[in-house]
């Protein structure tokens, strides 16, 4: 545990000193949620009903920056090499920046839901609803986009690599997450958010004890 | 697992490793004496660096058999780990860390003391204490290499590894260097050093070894190399037919 808590205390200092580089993303979060209001067209039922998919989808586009640029320090200099040569366990070093990726995937969702709110119109009924789902949603981003960041973060074209390997893994994320938010916006008549949120649930049970044990495979010669 | 000391702490046996499909390293096979000394050279692209990587668990052979202080390099890389430090062409650290914040991540990760005191003498070591809290960014190239031995000083090895320790340094730091090795092997620690300045490389080391076109070309006294060795070093690569 001692090793796990150095590594997340490391990538919380990079996040912190890079948090203009946050602010960024959150811009280009905001900017999709204004896009997708244009491209939907002046209907504002139209909006407020899809305002959960237009959410997600955000985060999800933000969530390929955000993720690539968390291992940029990590390949300035060879800095992740290092920690591994120490040696470090490969397993706390993914688990450090994992829970970073989801500290700072889960904050931008919450700081996208007022964007969400004014654009859209669309006010959730259960705000702590979404709240949870928005950690649970990030957590299932980050655990195998971590993986595959620090897969591509390896490679020359990386900025395609990423979201080639990434998204169609999250499908079922992006899924689930988009149900349970509609639900806990507009209502939930018929009991079903509870599956989804097991659905998502599920999905951080087995991708995060997995790419932990794969993430030396990816980064270790 | 228990340690024979009568074992040498580095043992290559016909170790090959390849960048692609151009070989780095042909039938490497070496015997390091526990507390030895032992001066690397070659001219660039000789295999110096490919194999101090190797050595330091850093690359994977692809041929052959390598044993660092009893670990296999294959199956049980992390033991080997535990007992190397690699200075490496790369200076392991984040720039946008300070350079105790950096010594505090890898002393924290590998159970070390990580408090301030212990780390700011290690940085007084290398000559780094007054900058300790400027982001390594900040640095210029013979700070960043001294960052990184302070990095290695930290790990305390049993077998260290030096990959041009002369390279950016200004003399000071060259002379930190000559200090260094010596310092290391009282400590018991087998230094490998892979280096360019032959006869500054060969007064530190008790054994040399020099590598042409990734093969073991020459190994004797360190004290004949620059001579015998310089040679093989100097001479120009025969051209291809």
């Amino acid at each position: 545990m001692i090793g796990l808590w150095a590594a997340l205390q490391k990538d919380l200092l990079l996040t912190w000193r890079s948090r203009a580089r946050a602010v960024a993303v959150f811009a280009f979060g905001s900017t999709a949620l204004l896009l997708f209001s244009f491209a939907s067209g002046p209907n504002t039922d139209a909006l407020r009903r899809n305002a959960g998919g237009y959410l997600w989808l955000a985060l999800l586009l933000s969530s390929t920056l955000s993720l690539a640029e968390s291992f940029q320090a990590e390949m300035e200099q060879r800095a992740l090499e290092g920690l591994l040569l120490l040696p470090a366990d490969a397993r706390h070093l993914y688990f450090g920046k994992a829970i970073a990726n989801w500290l700072q995937l889960a904050a931008l969702g919450l700081a996208l839901v007022p964007v969400m709110v004014v654009l859209y119109n669309a006010t959730p009924e259960r705000l702590a609803a979404l709240v949870g789902i928005i950690v649970l949603g990030t957590a299932g981003l980050s655990a195998p986009g971590t993986l595959h960041a620090a897969l591509a973060a390896q490679v020359r074209g990386r900025e395609v690599l990423l979201p080639l390997l990434f998204l169609p893994l999250v499908v079922p994320v992006l899924l689930a997450a988009v149900k349970a938010t509609g639900f806990v916006m507009h209502g939930d008549p018929m009991g079903q958010l509870g599956s989804w949120l097991v659905l998502l649930a599920v999905f951080n049970g087995i991708f995060w004890p997995l790419c932990a044990l794969l993430f030396s495979r990816v980064v270790d010669e | 697992m228990p340690v024979d000391e009568a074992a040498p702490a580095i043992e290559t046996v016909g170790l090959g490793r390849r960048y692609g499909r151009a070989w780095a390293l042909v039938d490497v096979s070496l015997s390091i004496a526990r507390g030895s000394t032992v001066l690397v050279a070659g001219k660039n692209g000789s295999g110096k660096s490919t194999l101090l990587r190797v050595l330091g668990g850093a690359l994977s052979p692809d041929l052959g058999t390598v044993r660092v202080e009893g670990h296999d390099a294959m199956a049980d890389r992390q033991g080997l780990r535990e007992n190397v430090a690699l200075l490496s062409h790369y200076i392991y650290a984040y720039e946008s860390l300070s350079a105790l914040e950096n010594l505090q991540v890898g002393a924290r990760l590998i159970r070390k003391p990580a408090d301030r005191q212990r780390l700011l003498e290690l940085l007084s070591e290398v000559g780094l204490a007054q900058r300790a809290d400027d982001p390594v960014q900040t640095f210029s190239a013979g700070m960043k290499k001294r960052l990184a031995f302070a990095r290695l000083l930290l790990q305390e090895p049993k077998v260290a590894l030096l990959d041009e320790p002369y390279a950016q340094l200004d003399p000071p730091g060259l002379k930190f260097v000559d200090q260094l090795v010596p310092r290391l092997k009282a400590g018991g620690a087998t230094v490998v050093v892979a280096e360019h300045l032959l006869e500054r490389g060969a007064e530190l080391c008790d054994r040399g070894i020099v590598l042409e076109r990734g093969r073991v070309a020459w190994t004797g006294p360190a004290e004949r190399l620059p001579s015998e060795g310089g040679l093989i070093v100097s001479r120009t690569a025969p051209r291809a037919a």
